[in-house]
């Protein structure tokens, strides 16, 4: 397959790996991590943590130039029974517990929401049905924070859906009790116009289980930033993502693996597909392994398909090795385009252009999308890919 | 009976910032049950006139006419044109990542036969046509052409030209790249399509070597754009003996 234009040195297959005295992860932010907005410069774009994003079309969610608007988002959830739905004050001592924000925006997003969601499960509740939670964007500019806690050995699949048109900054934290199952999909189907920045945290307790799947669509820029440590031995997660990137539209997902504890495992595969002049992905893979992370098994991939010229991929892997004593550590990047010789052998089999496009996609595809694991999800996926392609081939 | 008529055939194609003639004038009708054997010197324009068939958006025709059935070939797209009936066996077959060999064998089936075929029955039509081809079966399961050897990627050429059924088959030096094994695998497939008597078979070829499997009606030579001599057989036992110089003297080739 032939490269995508303008791939950044250290993108390509082989990537980066990096055998660190101490983390250039931590240390090439430009601030340490704060809830406090004022601890953060307001970003240039030349920082290392903002150098693929427009800030001209953050609409001031950088700067603070952004002020928070009544009613600009509905949020709904619709919860099984047993589940603990609230809204909290700035004050509730669950807040901020998986991580802290390490940017300037989710900063901003921390200093000024006003009320936080929390969702609980109780330990030992296991959920037959989906947690869905609504996120429907009213126009304006919106500042939030939610919470989803499983205690021990509760399970629970969450799915929040992401609509409408908004300006939003949020952190999302997820915080796994020892031997909790949790899988989380969010998807982001928002309108042409909206922006939407998040930090999601992960704190995975002793052999728990973190299945995250991001799924981005829609949005003029969606910049997201997973991140998952560990709060004792025998943690997994799997970080699945799924992005179709149209012209115009700035899709960023950078996603940190913090292997902070012993015997823990991580697994991402993140697939995208840009189509469209000005398209443009981002995907950002760093894992660390800390010195005393021994007996650690992670791997990362990123696999793009470029289906017309005038779209642009950054893929940066990035795995730092702090001990030798691990299971396994290994990273895969690479950009592929649909190109006219692939159509052309397609065609001449007797297949329509249309259809051959969308089976090249939907086969791409296709292997993350059951990952998921959750049935229904995976169909309106398969769909909404469809969906796309109709859209933006027509 | 399907016939396949091209006349005074002239294709351009753009390279170096300049427009280049490369067929200039073929003749040539090929009929259901013939088999055609073009053969010509590297750069005669042999394989363009086979891409220039199956519509590869690369060559511009400039002039002539090609017919299936009356049906005007050129005003048609690529997928229409297989879907009349032509067929088309590439040099280099193209990898497609993300798509099975299966997956697309059946779309391209249904999409050439107009209707999907029952389950039950293709499931059996490919494992049969598989073995026959010497391919093993965890190939239907791998991406198409990705990572496949040359003579794997040959073998999976003719195994489509089995299963589709073509009216007229352009085999582009099929036979080029293969083992003498590879070559009397792939050859005994295109022999099985051929005593159907429903396919019409135009082998473009640089080696006499294949011949000795697929006997050819009748034998072309292409020099410099277009056919300089047409005879039986006996011209291909000719071109063994003597080579193309005859033909590619006095500055016919490109």
């Amino acid at each position: 397959m032939a490269e995508a234009q303008n791939i950044p040195a250290g993108s390509m297959t082989a990537g980066q790996i990096a055998v660190a005295a101490e983390s250039t992860v931590a240390t090439r932010m430009s601030a340490p991590p704060s809830f406090d907005v004022a601890d953060f410069p307001v970003p240039h774009g030349r920082e290392e943590e903002w150098r693929f994003t427009p800030l001209e079309r953050l609409r001031g969610l950088h700067d603070g130039t952004a002020v928070a608007s009544g009613d600009s988002l509905k949020v709904a959830v619709e919860a099984p029974e047993g589940v603990t739905v609230e809204l909290v004050g700035r004050d509730d001592p669950r807040l901020g517990r998986a991580g802290t924000p390490v940017d300037r925006v989710a900063a901003q997003a921390y200093s000024a929401f006003e009320r936080a969601g929390v969702v609980t499960v109780p330990k030992e509740t296991v959920l037959t049905e989906p947690i869905r939670i609504s996120v429907h964007g009213q126009g304006g500019v919106a500042y939030g924070h939610q919470v989803i806690e499983l205690g021990a050995f509760a399970e629970a699949v969450v799915v929040i859906d992401h609509t409408g048109d908004v300006v939003t900054a949020a952190n999302v934290e997820y915080v796994l009790g020892d031997g909790a199952k949790l899988t989380v999909v969010s998807v982001q189907d928002w309108d042409d116009k909206a922006v939407h920045v998040a930090q999601h945290n992960a704190l995975v307790g002793r052999d728990a289980g973190f299945k995250s799947v991001v799924v981005t669509f829609g949005g003029d820029v969606v910049r997201l930033h997973p991140r998952v440590s560990y709060a004792g031995t025998g943690g997994e997660a799997e970080l699945y993502g799924l992005y179709f990137t149209d012209a115009g539209q700035h899709q960023e997902h950078r996603l940190l693996v913090d292997h902070n504890t012993p015997h823990c495992k991580s697994n991402v595969a993140y697939k995208g597909a840009l189509q469209g002049d000005n398209a443009h992905a981002v995907w950002i893979g760093d894992v660390l392994i800390e010195a005393k992370a021994e007996g650690t098994d992670t791997y990362e991939m990123n696999r793009n398909l470029v289906l017309t010229d005038g779209a642009r991929v950054d893929s940066v892997p990035n795995l730092e090795i702090e001990t030798g004593e691990i299971v396994g550590a290994g990273h895969a990047s690479a950009t592929g385009r649909f190109d006219d010789e692939q159509l052309f052998y397609l065609m001449a089999r007797g297949i329509p252009e249309q259809e051959a496009r969308r089976l090249v996609v939907r086969g791409f595809f296709a292997e993350l999308v059951q990952q998921i694991g959750v049935a229904d999800i995976e169909e309106r996926l398969l769909a909404k890919i469809e969906q796309e392609l109709e859209v933006s081939v027509a | 009976m399907a016939t396949l008529e091209i006349r005074d055939l002239h294709v351009t194609v753009e390279a170096d910032n300049a427009t280049k003639e490369i067929l200039k004038g073929v003749d040539l009708t090929v009929k259901q049950g013939e088999t055609h054997a073009i053969m010509g010197p590297n750069g005669s324009g042999k394989s363009t006139l086979a891409y220039s068939l199956a519509g590869h958006p690369k060559y511009t025709v400039t002039g002539g006419t090609v017919l299936l059935d009356g049906e005007d070939v050129l005003e048609m797209s690529v997928d229409e044109r297989a879907r009349a009936g032509l067929f088309l066996a590439m040099q280099y077959p193209v990898e497609v990542p993300g798509v099975s060999v299966s997956n697309f064998l059946r779309t391209s089936a249904t999409a050439v036969r107009g209707e999907a075929p029952k389950l039950r029955t293709w499931v059996k039509e490919v494992k049969e046509a598989m073995e026959r081809l010497s391919i093993d079966p965890s190939f239907a399961e791998r991406n198409v052409n990705e990572g496949f050897s040359g003579g794997e990627k040959k073998r999976h050429e003719i195994l489509q030209l089995e299963l589709l059924k073509p009216k007229i088959a352009i085999l582009d030096e099929t036979d080029s790249g293969l083992d003498v094994d590879a070559l009397r695998i792939v050859s005994e497939g295109v022999n099985r399509v051929r005593e159907t008597g429903e396919v019409g078979t135009l082998l473009i070829t640089h080696y006499t070597r294949i011949l000795r499997y697929i006997k050819p009606d009748q034998v072309h030579v292409f020099a410099g754009g277009r056919i300089v001599e047409s005879g039986g057989p006996e011209l291909a036992d000719k071109l063994e003996a003597e080579g193309y110089e005859a033909y590619t003297k006095g500055g016919a080739s490109e």
